[in-house]
């Protein structure tokens, strides 16, 4: 007997894609001097015609954001920011549905995900930030209610408009204005923002978002009239940033990359834990920086879950980001889908056992099947270095002990799962580990309340909750 | 000529609860405000600061898991050591600094209410900084503060006992260890600190105090892959650019202070951990 799926694409009629985009400055559209290509990497459609940011087109999006610092927003109440924020939000979920469907488009990202998560906490993230503008006295130990003034943001492309989400939301609430950069591959949900501002009466200059590449990035991060930088994205180019940074007074946060642990105990809950290293790893084709990329098993139990695994794996849809059923989609570029081959020759060069699902991949587009290595040893550069996709190292342990020695092993400390059925254990491992978001019997959740954020080279500061507003907020500290 | 000739102090390092010199065999000579010869201090090389920075570590994990209510009971401890050791502590800042019998009198009193202000904070900042986050889902969400691990002091050349103690409480009240670098014009009062702090119950390693120069210490502090903060406050303005490009090689957290006592402080050597779990059956 076979079960075919029939398809259940979502109709992408609810969007309208302009064959041009200028930057958002100011609170008009202008256009760049120059332009680029945005493709959809699951067809390699041309989608649109990007701006590329210049070092002028910086400039007057800094002097914008300024401006509207000195003359309109950091003249407003805390209570009428909070507003603008509320009516963001709002504005957002109203637009849900196109917001969905643009983003699979430019991402590749399966339409399941873009609807039920990037989309709805991105709202949620403005409303939960909106409430604090008024309350910013309240906010923390040691903190001020003063903003830096100018904030550049500079976000990556695998969470287009949830990072955008991120950064905005607890920069307009603590009264900062927004230069932002979204990634070269996928801007087009941060220039529908850009009209959301507009539908949403925000005073021009508060967000200015500027499209480009690495060189836009760059003449942010050097502008002088910038007060604060935040930046998503990799670790080696969070340093460069932070090396540009170090000799002027600007404040600097960075969410970096990550090689997260997920170990299993002997006693974990086999079925929910097999559900949890799949979310845990093929949520979001992997690329996510606090993946659970490191799957750390006890040797007990590990012959039982990679079984269940793979078998589960083998159900893995992969394919048509825009069909409601799938649920790997396509790889965001054909530059990340080169690092991710790379990197898995390597695996098998080194002499990790590879395995991958029995899945066909579209002709066009960039696609990698869901894949695990197996026998992978510390040293393998798998087990080392972020792959940021669908590819699953697997390591074993016969002591708790040596397995939170194997989690901590490595310069990153963002995320780590611990799946087991003992609660003092599970205390016991959270307090060993190394990393700023800890996982326990599940895996990927996230919430505008819940402060997220690395140990050692993933990043400085938290984003989301309490603790992730204090980054836009002065300190005495510096 | 009558009267006996007064014994002087060696002034050497304080490294993994041990007093040796610096294996470089350096010294350098520190004089009184009015150039009378007082002592020859350790000139602390690289080699010294790695090692200090090896006994940091290794003391790190067991610091840290001593309960809040132990190192509270030992931060004030260090206060009670001090103390009693007043009049020594204001002679000795006088004589390096010039500063008036009451001056130095009154830093060190300070330097001792210092520390037992930061050493109520071990048990109390964690509920404050620490949160339970009301995520959107059938989860508990909670942050904890934890120690950083080892921190790196670059401490202030004025106010060689005060400085000291306002850079070093407030890392090791958390469950850091650190690695300072004494004043480095008047670094006898640091040294001497480190014997009330080896008889205050302090394990061995939590705190290592090097005397040398700022010049030659600073960037090794900055670059060193096992020291994972940095409090800079004492070093001058013009050297913070290089020593926070240097410090970018493992993303040190490199932070300076103009307020002596604020749990900021703490915080800035601290780092935020977020759990989830799932709340059912």
């Amino acid at each position: 007997m076979n079960f075919e799926y029939a398809a259940a694409p979502e109709s992408r009629s609810v969007v309208k894609i302009d064959p041009e985009y200028g930057h958002f400055i100011n609170g008009k559209w202008v256009n760049g001097s120059k332009h680029f290509n945005t493709i959809n990497p699951a067809t390699e459609e041309v989608l649109s015609s990007i701006s590329l940011g210049s070092a002028a087109d910086v400039d007057a999006a800094v002097k914008a954001a300024r401006n509207a610092f000195e003359k309109s927003w950091s003249k407003l109440s805390g209570r009428e920011r909070g507003k603008y924020l509320f009516r963001i939000a709002r504005i957002m979920q109203e637009r849900a549905r196109e917001f969905a469907v643009l983003e699979t488009l430019d991402n590749g990202k399966p339409i399941r995900e873009s609807r039920d998560v990037d989309v709805p906490l991105s709202a949620a993230h403005f409303f939960y930030h909106a409430g604090w503008a008024d309350k910013l006295e309240y906010a923390g130990v040691d903190t001020t209610t003063a903003p830096h003034g100018v904030v550049g943001q500079i976000i990556p492309w695998n969470f287009p408009l949830l990072m955008l989400a991120w950064k905005v939301a607890p920069a307009l609430a603590t009264g900062n204005t927004v230069v932002l950069k979204p990634a070269e591959t996928t801007s087009l949900t941060a220039l529908l923002f850009g009209q959301v501002c507009q539908q949403a009466g925000l005073p021009d200059g508060v967000v200015n978002i500027v499209t480009g590449d690495g060189s836009t990035g760059s003449a942010i991060v050097n502008h002088p009239g910038i007060d604060k930088i935040a930046f998503t994205g990799s670790t080696e180019v969070g340093k460069l940033i932070a090396r540009a940074v170090a000799p002027t007074n600007k404040s600097l946060t960075l969410e970096l990359g990550g090689k997260g642990a997920n170990i299993v105990f002997g006693d974990a809950a086999i079925d929910q834990t097999v559900e949890g290293i799949v979310n845990g790893i093929f949520f979001n084709q992997g690329h996510v920086c606090c993946a659970g990329s490191r799957l750390i098993l006890q040797e007990s139990i590990a012959d039982e879950v990679l079984e269940k695994l793979k078998r589960r794996m083998d159900k893995i849809r992969v394919g048509d980001p825009l069909d409601k059923n799938t649920d790997l989609g396509a790889i965001n570029s054909a530059e990340q889908l080169a690092k991710i081959r790379e990197l898995t020759a390597a695996g098998e060069a080194e002499g990790a056992g590879r395995w991958s699902s029995n899945c066909a991949l579209p002709e066009n587009g960039f696609w990698f099947a869901p894949t695990i290595f197996t026998g992978v040893t510390q040293a393998h550069r798998i087990a080392r270095e972020e792959i940021f996709g669908p590819v699953l190292s697997v390591l074993t342990f016969r002591t708790p002990a040596e397995a939170i020695e194997k989690a901590n092993n490595t310069p990153f400390g963002l995320s780590a799962g611990i799946w087991s059925e003992k609660g003092s254990n599970i205390l016991w491992a959270t307090q060993q580990l190394r990393a700023g978001v800890i996982w326990a019997n599940t895996f990927n959740k996230f919430d505008p309340a819940s402060p997220f954020g690395g140990y050692k080279e993933s990043g400085w500061g938290r984003e989301g909750g309490r603790h992730g507003l204090s980054a836009y907020l002065k300190g005495s500290a510096k | 000529m009558s009267g006996r000739l007064e014994v002087m102090k060696t002034y050497k390092l304080y490294i993994n609860g041990a007093f040796p010199r610096t294996e470089s065999g350096r010294s350098y000579e520190i004089t009184s405000n009015k150039g009378e010869f007082l002592a020859n201090a350790c000139l602390a090389s690289r080699k010294d600061l790695r090692d200090a920075v090896v006994a940091a570590r290794a003391a790190q994990s067991s610091w840290a898991k001593a309960t809040a209510f132990n190192r509270g009971q030992i931060m004030y401890r260090i206060a009670e050591m001090l103390e009693g050791r007043s009049d020594q502590f204001a002679q000795e800042i006088s004589l390096q600094t010039g500063s008036s019998a009451k001056e130095s009198l009154q830093e060190v009193s300070d330097s001792v209410d210092l520390l037992v202000w930061y050493a109520g904070w071990s048990d109390k900042l964690p509920s404050l900084a620490g949160s339970t986050n009301p995520v959107s889902g059938p989860f508990y969400n909670f942050t904890v503060p934890e120690p950083l691990g080892v921190v790196g002091v670059i401490a202030p050349i004025d106010k060689p006992l005060f400085g000291f103690v306002a850079a070093i409480a407030p890392i090791l009240v958390s469950g850091n260890t650190a690695v300072a670098l004494a004043s480095s014009t008047a670094p006898l009062s640091a040294i001497s600190f480190a014997e009330v702090v080896a008889t205050s119950d302090l394990p061995n390693g939590v705190l290592n105090v090097l005397s040398g120069q700022q010049s030659e210490l600073a960037p090794w502090f900055a670059s060193h892959m096992d020291i994972d903060g940095l409090d800079i406050s004492g070093l001058p303005v013009d050297q913070h650019g290089a020593v926070k490009e240097a410090g970018v090689e493992n993303l040190k957290r490199i932070s300076t202070f103009t307020k002596s006592s604020e749990p900021g402080r703490i915080l800035a050597f601290m780092e935020a951990k977020t759990v989830w779990h799932p709340i059912g059956n």
